[in-house]
């Protein structure tokens, strides 16, 4: 591990009314890289996703970015320092139109804070954006009301408000679920990018062909504890990851 | 045989489909500009409540200045409603705000001696402050907490004002200080009324209003956005809460009489009753749904009791029925045409 | 020694008054937590429905003449079958859109309750007859029997509300509407027809409390709005849903307005549950056992 991690999670526990869903919790992310966050159905990817973005707060433990601790603090303020994610069960604004639904993260004080305050006209910059993960401009697909759009843009809009908060952590909650192999790999040239950037990716998936194309090291969840970890090749062949997965000894 | 052609032909299926007017497109985007038509076309709509209110400003008799003065205190507060509601906040009592307001103006003008023009923006300001501040804790809350609470809130104050009397208690506080005369009574209301209609409805229109509507749309979604709803929440609340203080102070001054009737009943339903009339979302909307109860209760002032009775018929009618109110309606077949076409 | 019985027997007469008047408190409010808490139906025609309960009940006894059992018994199932009906002429349209829900039946109770009052429901001969005019002494207390009587109707009512939630089919069923509507759906219950029994048990609670508490004085209809208040504050505090915490709050609040009419001014009896409702909204907003609360339950 490089001497200071971006993001660092030690002890962490969340119980949720007797469902024990994080269960001492540990691991850290270093600048720059893609994480993989994998694991069986309810295996509490979703919940750990939760604890760091602050929608939940942990029972016990403590999460820290940058050396500074921010457990229990409130999304809002979590974003300011330049964490986003996604949500796995996306759920844009329905009866605006795509780019609209783009206005909401561009008003955020942390587009603010990192523009110094001096900024476009948000419409103009939202198209931008859209642009960049695959709306096509010349289509006006951006235009169109995102009840009408298929789930392959509603992720890429979901991916496109995350990317507008310009965050230094990009964690993707299942981005690939509900796509198709084209989708997939039209969207992952898109994350590349980011990369490129020096962008740190945390990405929680069940496609994990695609994953392990991508990812740099990957961790694996199960009933809240982390039971592997390393890069794809040593994980799958992990006798309890199998378990987790398969349910047998194989 | 011609006989057998036609019979064995399935019957033409149509339905209605409803598009834009030509007008409509014409005018949308710079194109307004090409022809006086499309400029009236797009001016009528703005035009006609500043102008309406004018002249009947003029054209009425006392009586019914007296009731457009009540009309547009009541415009006031639907609107002020309807802010709350796109933002999320369902307020079932809007005589909290208008009788915290009018409590702040007739105090500190039966007490410290200020003159209307001193109490008036201040009884809005800080009965806007007071009402933030105790309905703030629920914000955190599902919405219904808030609906809860402010629909017992002024019943509360009611009876707390009727038992302690204070601030003049059942009789309140009378031969307070009166506006210059009655034009500039009429004449600041009907402009804050259209400054607020036309203001707000441009705030609700820009980014900062998208902002709101979203918090009521998707709350999780705006707060992932590294916004603090509850601040966005509070300013609403504000903003709202302000406009209702305002129509109370105001009203105080008219009557020049404070007591336990702002709290009434009337001042919390009648909003909600316009804006679900008028239709809800509009601002618009709210202020037409005031300007057809309000004459409606005058007119049916005779029946006493039973005009709340309507009021509650109202409600649950076009709550059930009508669900769009009437402002859309109109605004739709303003915009659009309906045609019956053939189903392919 | 004189003095010393005297404010002994003040504090006797406050602890039990205090007491009845809990009981009275929680009564009221059992009914509209039980539609609106538990089963997430909201229905503010609920003062109506209370009022309606009792001149039901009186309309029965007094020019019509029936005996009194019967007459309480059809008063409360003709309520039950009012508040079924508003359900299904009314609610069954606007399921699910809470604020129609509520601006609705608003709207029918606001409407019921004016119209008793312009019909003229109002003056002493509007009462409902006592269970029995006797009392008992209990030390230095003298309390009469209609109010022993209302107590044990309260605690009842309470045990069975969550006897009924917590273990019989139905009541569970009550519950999961609530909670989650599809996942009942799917499950084979009809939710329709689970929020209309509910509402008409509310309606049922709303007869039976009207029925034994108004005899302590008159048919008001200005009850019906100070009913909807007080249930409104016991559920805030003790928070929406919880039977448990609504027999708290109510007896925090009963207490609280019997301590302030004994030791205090009367009139400072109505601050008590705004001053509760303040606190609760301060130190724990979803109220003493609320299980409703922010964000975190949604995600």
């Amino acid at each position: 591990m490089s001497p200071s991690p971006l993001l660092k999670v030690s002890g962490l526990y969340k119980n949720f009314g007797g469902v024990q869903a994080i269960d001492d919790l540990n691991f850290e992310i270093a600048e720059g890289e893609l994480l993989g966050m994998i694991g069986p159905n309810g295996s509490g990817k979703t919940t750990a996703v939760n604890l760091i973005t602050g929608f939940v707060k942990p029972t016990e433990g403590e999460i820290s970015y940058r050396g500074k601790a921010i457990t229990g603090w409130p999304p809002y303020k979590i974003v300011r320092l330049g964490i986003a994610r996604t949500f796995q069960m996306v759920k844009p604004f329905y009866q605006l139109p795509a780019y609209k639904n783009m206005i909401i993260p561009l008003y955020s004080p942390r587009v603010k804070q990192i523009t110094g305050g001096k900024f476009g006209d948000r419409d103009a910059v939202a198209l931008d954006l859209l642009e960049e993960v695959g709306f096509e401009r010349d289509a006006f697909v951006a235009y169109k009301a995102a009840s009408v759009l298929p789930q392959g843009y509603l992720k890429r809009l979901e991916l496109a408000k995350a990317i507008a908060l310009q965050p230094d952590l990009v964690i993707l909650d299942e981005l690939f679920s509900g796509l198709s192999l084209a989708e997939v790999a039209s969207i992952v040239p898109i994350i590349e990018k980011l990369r490129q950037q020096g962008k740190t990716i945390i990405m929680i998936e069940h496609r994990l062909k695609e994953l392990f194309r991508i990812a740099d090291r990957v961790i694996v969840l199960n009933y809240g504890k982390k039971i592997a970890e390393g890069n794809s090749n040593d994980v799958m062949d992990n006798a309890a990851v199998k378990k987790a997965y398969l349910g047998a000894e194989a | 045989m011609w006989n057998a052609e036609l019979n064995s032909r399935s019957p033409e299926k149509k339905r209605k489909e409803r598009i834009d007017r030509g007008i409509k497109v014409r005018s949308s985007d710079v194109f307004a500009l090409s022809s006086w038509r499309e400029m009236l076309y797009l001016s009528t709509p703005r035009l006609l409540p500043i102008v309406g209110l004018l002249i009947l400003s003029i054209a009425l008799s006392h009586y019914w200045q007296r009731v457009l003065l009540s009309v547009s205190v009541f415009a006031l507060l639907a609107i002020s409603w309807d802010i709350l509601a796109q933002s999320g906040m369902i307020s079932l009592g809007q005589a909290l705000f208008f009788g915290t307001g009018a409590y702040f103006a007739g105090n500190m003008n039966h007490y410290f001696g200020w003159p209307p023009y001193v109490t008036i923006p201040l009884a809005t300001i800080f009965g806007g402050l007071l009402c933030t501040l105790f309905l703030v804790p629920v914000l955190r809350l599902r919405g219904i907490y808030f609906s809860m609470v402010t629909l017992v809130l002024p019943l509360m104050l009611v009876r707390i004002i009727e038992a302690t009397r204070i601030f003049g208690g059942t009789e309140g506080l009378s031969g307070l200080g009166p506006l210059p005369n009655r034009w500039v009574e009429l004449y600041l209301i009907i402009a804050v009324l259209l400054a607020a209609l036309f203001g707000f409805r441009r705030l609700m229109n820009s980014d900062y209003g998208l902002v709101l509507k979203g918090i009521n749309d998707n709350d999780r979604s705006v707060m992932n956005a590294g916004i603090n709803i509850y601040w966005f929440k509070t300013q609403a609340l504000f903003i709202a809460s302000a406009i209702g203080a305002f129509a109370g102070a105001f009203m105080t001054h008219v009557y020049m009489f404070v007591g336990m009737p702002v709290f009434a009943l009337d001042y919390s339903i009648l909003p909600i009753a316009a804006a679900v009339v008028g239709g809800m979302g509009t601002l618009a909307g709210s202020m037409l749904g005031a300007f057809i109860l309000v004459p409606l209760s005058e007119i049916l002032r005779g029946i006493g009791g039973l005009r709340i009775v309507f009021y509650g018929l109202f409600l649950v009618v076009f709550t059930v029925a009508v669900p769009e109110g009437i402002f859309h309606y109109i605004q739709r077949k303003y915009h659009q045409f309906e045609r019956w076409v053939e189903v392919e | 020694m004189d003095l010393r019985k005297d404010l002994l027997s003040m504090l006797a007469n406050t602890i039990i008054y205090g007491f009845v008047n809990s009981v009275i408190l929680l009564l009221v409010a059992l009914g509209f937590n039980l539609t609106f808490g538990i089963s997430g139906v909201a229905n503010f025609a609920y003062g109506a429905l209370y009022i309606m309960g009792a001149l039901l009940c009186w309309a029965f006894l007094n020019p019509i003449g029936l005996p009194y059992f019967i007459a309480v018994v059809l008063a409360v199932i003709l309520t039950a079958i009012a508040g079924a009906l508003m359900y299904r002429f009314v609610l069954l349209r606007i399921r699910g859109l809470v604020l129609s829900e509520v601006i609705a039946t608003f709207g029918i109770g606001l409407a019921l309750l004016e119209l008793f009052k312009y019909v003229g429901f109002i003056g002493f001969e509007y009462s409902l007859p006592v269970i029995s005019d006797a009392s008992l002494e209990f030390g230095m207390v003298v309390i009469d029997l209609q109010r022993i009587f209302i107590v044990i109707i309260g605690v009842t009512m309470a045990a069975f509300i969550w006897f009924f939630t917590h273990h019989t089919r139905t009541g569970l069923r009550f519950r999961g509407i609530a909670q989650e509507e599809r996942t009942a759906l799917s499950l084979g219950i009809n939710t329709d027809r689970v929020a209309m029994l509910s509402v008409s048990f509310g309606g049922a609670y709303a007869a039976i409390a009207a029925i034994f508490i108004l005899p302590l004085g008159t048919i008001n209809v200005e009850q019906g709005y100070s009913v909807l208040i007080n249930a409104l504050a016991v559920c805030i505090v003790g928070g929406l849903g919880s039977t448990g915490g609504l027999v708290l709050a109510s007896f925090l609040i009963g207490y609280g307005q019997t301590f302030t009419v004994t030791y205090l001014e009367s009139h400072w009896v109505m601050l008590v549950p705004l001053i509760a409702i303040l606190v609760i909204l301060i130190i724990r907003p979803s109220g003493l056992f609320g299980k409703h609360k922010e964000l975190e339950e949604r995600i």
